[in-house]
């Protein structure tokens, strides 16, 4: 009898004793986990990621070895399972070796401009006024050019290549990034915690990183993650007009530019990096929409 | 530790303000300041050691303007405050040592709680802040746990959504306490609890005071719950003191009609009291352009041509007992008023 009526406690305590123990971080994780898209799209992006970082044991084939003779193979070709390209170099190699480059170039340029338009938007926010003024007016500039045309101004003006490149992608998505950031502290700043925080006698850098960064990361980081399918995208674009990486480094946006002319000799061939860009960004895209549901559950 | 900390001994303040004035501009399309809200219009008080000053007035009087100021939450425009003989700036003590001394718990429990912080977590910060070691200012936070009633082995590790709003506002309170403070400032600190709650909370209040020898300033606008715990209640409106005297003297005599219309606006238990007409219509005037001479006149109902010209000064009318209201300052040229005193 009492074992029952204790097991009814138990039951009775548990959930609540369990979402005390579990910080913010570990919910959003379970909730992730229970997306079903979600944990697709992770396993879709888990396996570009591991298959570019060991590219030179995964790939079947040297991704520069040039072959006149073998050119434009279809895929399911003899020791070439997606075909060649139109140099006669192995497509599965290529685009293996090309989600280096395409990764690198979807990830590094948010997490850079997330670092760095994320500490202009939560000071402007934090500040106000004049600080505030003097940070947000200066990327209302950038933000007033489209971004694409930004990126390739930028890359032109810098010259072509990936670091360029990689720096115009940066510069493009730090005022978006800082305009969130700075919206949403300015709401988190007229809080009465912070103000409580402030009634202790706290430094404003100690408040920022105790109080504020906690209740801001979290809208800056999904939008951050939204970001990185446009990244892939954009760098693509730019290293088909020619502005990003040059040849004969594989990249997927480059490999869509030169394989255009083969497109109505083996459209197979052609439109497999656009498919790769599209899964990779498609699955970013999923993966960051199903984060900020996960993260909008705030009981 | 707090006989160390007093200096001037009982009689001097533990608090004095004089003049105190914050006016907010409003900024137009273009930045520039058209005008003012008039929230804090030199206002001087004294709270005493020990003691339990209310402060009651309609929302908007500036009321929870005031208590900013006196943290220096926001910076006074004029004015002054001193703390136990120590003026804050002028070569006196920082903003940051008033800080350590003073203290204040908010309204909104759920509000003034950062979502991400648990509640031990919430409570060391300020230690830390103040140069506690992590570890200590965990121990410390959940001693102050226990003095609000709350255990720390179930309460230590709760975010502020898994706690009811008493044990939240409880949270609060431990937090306010938990820097040693000599002053703590109530801003409407139980107004937003259920009765049965608000009434645990005060007592808990009452008992605190007396175990860490704290000094209370509260604000409300609930005159029933200010008259259970003041010593001595200050009334203001539209950014004026009014009427400042001890609890017992305001409620059997409030002498300004305003006070006297907010005694009599209270929900009786009485039927046979029952409030029939509104002793008190429309909203105070707007604080951008208050009335001229007597604020209150607008509303009141012994307002005469006096009350337009001449702002009434705070008077004596009884012991400790001050009143801004021409109708009862004699000589003021009121017709109510006696014409003993000389009308200059």
């Amino acid at each position: 009898m009492s074992a029952v009526a204790e097991k009814a406690v138990i039951a009775a305590t548990k959930p609540a004793r369990g979402r005390a123990t579990g910080g913010f971080w570990r919910r959003v994780a379970r909730h992730v986990l229970r997306d079903k898209v979600a944990l697709l799209c992770a396993a879709i992006l888990g396996a570009i990621a591991l298959s570019a970082i060991f590219a030179p044991w995964v790939a079947p084939a040297d991704p520069y070895k040039t072959s006149m003779i073998r050119r434009l193979l279809p895929p399911f070709s003899p020791h070439f399972i997606l075909g060649t390209d139109e140099l006669g170099r192995d497509m599965l190699s290529r685009l293996i070796y090309g989600g280096r480059v395409s990764l690198t170039m979807g990830l590094l340029p948010v997490v850079l401009a997330t670092v760095l338009g994320g500490s202009l938007g939560v000071i402007a926010g934090y500040f106000g006024r004049h600080v505030n003024m003097a940070i947000m007016r200066i990327i209302d500039v950038f933000y007033a050019f489209p971004s694409v045309l930004l990126a390739v101004a930028m890359a032109g003006v810098l010259g072509a290549g990936i670091v360029n490149s990689l720096i115009s992608l940066t510069l493009v998505f730090i005022p978006p990034i800082a305009r969130v950031a700075e919206s949403v502290t300015t709401q988190v700043r007229n809080q009465d915690y912070v103000e409580a925080a402030r009634a202790t006698g706290a430094s404003a850098a100690r408040i920022i990183v105790q109080q504020v960064l906690a209740n801001v990361t979290g809208p800056i980081l999904t939008y951050a993650s939204s970001l990185v399918s446009i990244a892939i995208i954009i760098s693509s674009g730019l290293s088909f007009l020619g502005l990003g990486a040059a040849p004969p480094i594989a990249d997927w946006g480059l490999m869509l530019n030169t394989l255009r002319q083969a497109i109505y000799v083996a459209p197979v061939n052609a439109v497999l990096p656009g498919a790769m860009i599209f899964a990779a960004s498609v699955s970013f895209n999923l993966l960051s929409d199903s984060l900020r549901t996960a993260m909008d559950v705030r009981a | 530790m707090s006989s160390l900390r007093d200096r001037g001994g009982p009689a001097q303040p533990l608090l004095s303000v004089a003049g105190l004035r914050k006016y907010f501009p409003l900024r137009g399309p273009l930045g520039n300041t058209n005008a003012h809200v008039q929230a804090v219009d030199g206002i001087s008080f004294n709270v005493m050691k020990g003691e339990t000053l209310g402060v009651v007035g309609e929302s908007g009087c500036g009321k929870s303007t005031t208590a900013r100021l006196l943290m220096h939450l926001i910076k006074p425009d004029a004015g002054d405050i001193v703390l136990d003989g120590d003026p804050i700036g002028h070569g006196g003590i920082t903003p940051r040592e008033l800080r350590r001394d003073v203290q204040m718990v908010f309204q909104d429990s759920y509000a003034s709680l950062n979502p991400r912080h648990t509640a031990s977590a919430e409570i060391a910060f300020g230690l830390k802040v103040h140069g506690m070691k992590s570890g200590q200012a965990k121990e410390h936070a959940h001693a102050a746990l226990r003095l609000v009633g709350l255990d720390p082995n179930l309460f230590g590790d709760r975010y502020p959504h898994e706690m009811s709003g008493g044990q939240r506002q409880r949270v609060n309170v431990a937090r306010g306490i938990a820097l040693n403070p000599r002053l703590l400032i109530l801003d409407e600190s139980v107004s937003a609890l259920d009765k049965s709650v608000q009434a645990q909370v005060l007592n808990l209040l009452a008992d605190l005071k007396e175990r860490l020898n704290l000094t209370y300033v509260f604000i409300s606008h609930d005159l029933n719950v200010v008259r259970h715990v003041a010593d001595r209640v200050l009334v203001m409106y539209l950014g004026k003191i009014f009427e400042i005297g001890p609890a017992g003297d305001i409620y059997a005599n409030a002498a300004h009609p305003y006070t006297k219309a907010l005694l009599a606006s209270r929900l009786s238990m009485d039927p046979a009291h029952r409030v029939t007409a509104a002793p008190l219509t429309g909203d105070p005037p707007n604080p951008v352009r208050p009335p001229s001479g007597c604020r209150f006149r607008t509303r009141c109902a012994l307002a005469e041509t006096i009350c337009a010209t001449r702002e009434p000064p705070l008077n004596d009318i009884a012991v400790a007992h001050q009143v801004a209201c021409h109708a009862v300052t004699p000589g003021s040229g009121h017709s109510q008023a006696g014409g003993i005193a000389n009308a200059a």
